[in-house]
């Protein structure tokens, strides 16, 4: 076991470009961060600020054009597309703001998806209990509103149990009351299994329920907060 | 260039070089079934109006009229019958011919040269050399398939037994005529241009050997009696038969015409049935895939209208997308009818003697061709383009909702209760859009039912010339004398060097009636229960030849309209010519022309004729076959010979030329279609369904997982094809057996087990082959790309 205080993941110097010349894109320009483990971190940016490419990254979706990340003990950046794969499938849960359920499956089965392929999976049952669905579970996803079909997503991210549960706009396409719905499950999924979780958001008062605030802009995060006291989801509101 | 484009034009060249590949394997589906429809309809024309041509300019014969010796004289009161134009007579005979270098006897026959040149019945086309001298008795002319297939050339010499003697003669000149467009002896199945040979020669030098001076054995007519031409043969066979008439017959009876005939109405059946499959395929295709791109386009579309876009301006988007597809399937299929076109005109140049053969389709094949086409586009579109015209733009941009899967049968659910998530998707997937599974399955099963379709021939004939050859007729060498003989003939041909068994036979000339209904044929007299030329029934077993009446072939029966037991009125017309009432003792399966037999006692008796025969069916001494040739071409006595060995392996070598060419384009098409479809299908499926595969690469499904839900169903799809391509298979097979029924050949409806198994495979590399270029495609799946947009 890896000592408590090795963070969950770490990023050093990333930087990622698109394409060459005169239209080179940057998107990240050199990011560097620590994320200790179990906390919720809430990285917060305008569009185009790089955001949700430093999310791909560290989700073992995207490769930096240099740079290192680190999962525990292994360099995330040094591995193949097979390795990739076997780390998104072992250690990370991911949410997004279109949910991308199967839409052939129920909840459960949705569920079932991961967790016939994980190693050490709650039920779908469990997880779908844990979003607050567990009434639903037999519905399909053209049978479900998109807060709840959002909460499949989250319950799909996190039945494997995950290290980490990375969330892109999980409320973006959702209204604000169904989106506290949503965020309260995540808190609840972070709270509970001390799952380590970032939420991206160009949403400012959502920033309020995370241990730290990552605010990005022009492919570099320009600040760093520590929240002593992050309030519940529910009192949120925007 | 596309610069100068307007801007929703620009969008149809993009969007076309994006579905490129899904568009060239449509138009390629639609170019299979254009250039098939040119082929066949545009040779089929140039076919029959080359023969029109040629026998228009030659002068072919509209009626034959066979003697044993008329008159000269005779001619003038055949001029005068009704519906005659004009009349020639001449001598024709049947000849051995021996040519240096050939051991087996050939087969051939002679005919009289006019006395004047100029224009003729039957006229020749003379190819190289010149016409006999005409006072050089030796001099002939040859027949060019013959003459080139033994390297003869003018100056060249040959042997013949004229009339039992054997004379060396000299080739003049190399013609063609309209009478041996197919060059066939007869008896036999396929041409065989070393076996069969005709001559042309001075016409007193003929008359002196077969003792015919001042006379003719063969009336040929031309008549202007157009179809009904049944009183005029009457009337001829009257006058003639003192002289021997054996019948006179018609074009319909000409072997040569009668090939030809054949093989036009092939053609014709060919033309009928498979073109349409293709287009079937492709309007199939497009409706898929422009339905579908629509379908993924319908919030573009939405936008377009929004924007001020006539429905009609979007409309022309999509037809002139559809339109540049099945413009560029006319183009491949006009370059490929046209290549396919002058290919066949090539091979049937070898098959069918013409001056020319030019592949020309006229300009209504192209029309017809090119508008089916279109109708079929149109037909395919359809419901795409109305859904186009019809969707409303406030409905359009807003996403669609997820397809509901909750009506899922109950019965799948228990079925699947305890299998995983990925292969639950794949048959929930089905379930949920069964139409298209359906039209998938059916256009993957098409191609495997044209396969079997286009093989299954080759299983049929041979099954038919297995049955011919070693079921049926079993010897190794036809005799035919050149009169009819006694019995005892048959011990002298047993005494040739290598003769083994023997077995004798009678034909005879005559003429069945059954009301209405007449048939010129020839009846066979053979031993009750012969060992080498048998007769079986339909399940092959040999029939014992009853010692009364007549068995007919079932070909013969049906086009008699007559049962067992029925009397049938046969008019002999040879010999003492009696005509009688005989009973149809039987009836008896023959894969070729349409034969009739009797016991051959009974047939002597019916003739007031001792035991008289007209040839003999012998086994030979494989070791001792070329002395017994040698032997065989010094005995006057003999008319004809036909070789089984030499007439089967001229029959396989047809068989791999033709029909094995068609059997290749055959299985290229149809692996085509079965790519077109598989491939098709899976590239829309990837590109409605990618969002829902990158999330699962996302959530950690490996490559081979995700494509394993995606070419997982295109599997379940292929298999289900599979029992379905057979037996649209065995549909088609037995529609071209139906349409194959002819009075010359019948195909017996056999399929092997390997043609099947053939054709599955050649399904399942097809599919297997459009699976891994879309494997590739999802191995490319941007995840990041995907998950961001939102379609």
């Amino acid at each position: 076991m890896e000592p408590e205080n090795l963070p969950a993941i770490r990023a050093e110097g990333l930087t990622k470009t698109y394409g060459s010349g005169e239209s080179t894109v940057h998107a990240l320009r050199g990011v560097s961060l620590s994320v200790p483990r179990g906390e919720m971190v809430v990285l917060l940016g305008p569009s185009g600020s790089g955001k949700s490419t430093l999310l791909n990254i560290l989700g073992g979706l995207d490769s930096p054009t240099s740079g290192r990340v680190f999962f525990d003990h292994d360099e995330l950046t040094a591995f193949d597309d097979r390795h990739l794969t076997q780390f998104r499938r072992e250690f990370v849960g991911f949410v997004f703001q279109f949910y991308n359920l199967i839409p052939s499956l129920t909840a459960r089965e949705n569920v079932a998806l991961v967790t016939e392929i994980a190693r050490n999976p709650m039920t779908p049952e469990q997880a779908l209990e844990l979003v607050g669905l567990g009434k639903r579970m037999d519905h399909f996803p053209a049978q479900l509103s998109g807060g709840e079909q959002q909460r499949v997503a989250i319950a799909r991210a996190i039945a494997k149990q995950p290290r980490v549960l990375l969330c892109d706009e999980p409320t973006g396409a959702l209204d604000s009351k169904t989106g506290i719905v949503v965020l309260e499950a995540i808190a609840r999924v972070n709270r509970e299994l001390g799952t380590t979780t970032m939420v991206i958001t160009h949403n400012a008062a959502i920033a309020r329920m995370a241990d730290r605030i990552l605010s990005m802009a022009d492919g570099e995060i320009q600040r760093t907060e520590t929240n002593p006291a992050p309030c519940a989801p529910a009192e949120l509101s925007w | 260039m596309i610069e100068f484009l307007a801007p929703l034009d620009r969008k149809l060249a993009r969007d076309l070089w994006a579905i490129k590949g899904q568009a060239l394997a449509i138009a390629v589906v639609i170019g299979c079934g254009v250039g098939m429809y040119l082929m066949s309809k545009g040779m089929l024309a140039s076919l029959a109006d080359t023969r029109a041509a040629y026998y228009e300019r030659y002068r072919f014969a509209d009626v034959w009229v066979p003697v044993k010796r008329a008159p000269s004289a005779q001619l003038a009161h055949i001029t005068e019958l009704p519906g005659v134009r004009r009349a020639e007579t001449r001598i024709r005979a049947g000849v051995i011919l021996d040519v240096e270098g050939a051991s087996a006897p050939i087969t051939g026959e002679i005919q009289s040269l006019p006395f004047i040149r100029g224009p003729h019945i039957n006229d020749f086309v003379l190819r190289r050399g010149r016409y006999p001298d005409p006072v050089r008795e030796e001099e002939v002319l040859a027949l060019e398939a013959f003459a080139d297939a033994h390297n003869l050339a003018p100056g060249d010499h040959l042997y013949a037994i004229l009339n039992g003697t054997k004379k060396k003669l000299t080739i003049s000149g190399i013609a063609l005529s309209p009478e041996y467009v197919y060059a066939i002896s007869p008896g036999e199945i396929v041409p065989d241009k070393k076996r069969f040979g005709v001559l042309w020669m001075n016409r007193d030098a003929l008359a002196n050997a077969f003792d015919l001076d001042g006379a003719f054995n063969e009336v040929v007519l031309l008549t202007s009696t157009g179809d009904n031409q049944e009183p005029l043969l009457e009337q001829l066979d009257r006058l003639l038969k003192r002289y021997g008439a054996t019948g006179a017959y018609g074009r319909d009876q000409q072997i040569s015409d009668q090939f030809l005939t054949n093989e036009i109405q092939e053609l014709e059946t060919l033309g009928r049935l498979l073109p349409p499959i293709f287009l079937l395929v492709a309007a199939f295709l497009l409706n898929v895939v422009i339905g579908r791109l629509v379908d993924t386009e319908r919030e573009q579309i939405g936008l377009l209208k929004a924007f001020g876009y006539s429905n009609s301006a979007v409309a022309l988007h999509y037809l002139k997308m559809i339109g540049v597809i099945t413009f560029l399937g006319i183009v491949v299929g006009v370059a490929l009818g046209l290549w396919l076109g002058h290919g066949l005109a090539r091979l049937y140049m070898d098959y069918f003697k013409f001056p020319f053969l030019l592949f020309r389709a006229p300009p209504e094949v192209y029309l017809v061709g090119i508008g089916f086409c279109l109708l079929v586009s149109a037909a395919g579109t359809f419901t795409a383009v109305r859904k186009v015209v019809r969707l409303d733009p406030a409905v359009a941009m807003v996403p669609p909702p997820p397809p509901d899967y909750s009506r899922s049968g109950r019965w799948l659910e228990m079925l699947t209760r305890w299998i995983d998530q990925p292969s639950r998707m794949i048959l929930r997937h089905l379930y949920r859009w069964p139409k298209r599974a359906a039209m998938s399955c059916i256009g993957i099963a098409m191609s495997m039912g044209l396969l079997i379709g286009a093989s299954f021939s080759m299983d049929a004939v041979m099954v038919m010339v297995d049955i011919s050859f070693n079921v049926i007729d079993r010897q190794d060498v036809t005799v035919n004398f050149v009169e009819p003989r006694n019995i005892r003939a048959v011990q002298d041909v047993l005494h040739a060097p290598g003769a083994m068994t023997a077995e004798p036979f009678r034909a005879i000339p005559v003429v069945l009636r059954n009301g209405p209904r007449t048939r010129r044929e020839a009846v066979i007299g053979l031993a009750p229960q012969p060992e080498l030329s048998r007769v079986v029934d339909t399940d092959l077993n040999p029939v014992v030849l009853p010692d009364y009446g007549i068995v007919l072939s079932d070909k013969l029966a049906e086009l008699l309209a007559i049962e067992t037991g029925d009397t049938l009125r046969m008019e002999v017309r040879t010999g003492r010519r009696p005509e009688v009432d005989v009973v149809v003792s039987g009836i008896v399966k023959t894969y070729m022309g349409t034969a009739a037999f009797m016991d051959l006692a009974e047939m002597n008796r019916m003739l007031r004729d001792d035991m008289v025969i007209s040839g003999t069916y012998l086994l030979i001494d494989p070791e001792q076959a070329d002395a017994f040739y040698r032997a065989l071409k010094n005995t006057p006595v003999v008319a004809g010979v036909s070789l089984q060995e030499q007439a089967q392996n001229a029959f396989y070598d047809t068989l791999q030329d033709s029909l094995g060419t068609f059997v290749f384009f055959n299985t290229l098409f149809a692996g085509l279609i079965a790519i077109g479809v598989v491939y098709n299908s899976a590239r829309i499926s990837l590109s409605e369904r990618g969002r829902e595969l990158a999330s699962l690469r996302v959530l950690g499904l490996t490559r081979g997982e995700v494509s394993y839900i995606l070419l997982g169903e295109l599997a379940v799809l292929t298999l289900l094809a599979l029992p379905l391509g057979a037996l649209l298979g065995y549909l088609l097979a037995w529609t071209l057996v139906q349409s194959f029924d002819t009075e010359l050949f019948r195909i017996p409806l056999i399929i092997n087990p390997s043609t099947y198994g053939h054709a599955a495979l050649v399904v399942l590399f097809s599919a297997a082959a459009s699976g891994l270029l879309v494997h590739r495609r999802i191995q490319r799946l941007d995840l990041i790309a995907v998950l961001k947009t939102r379609e």
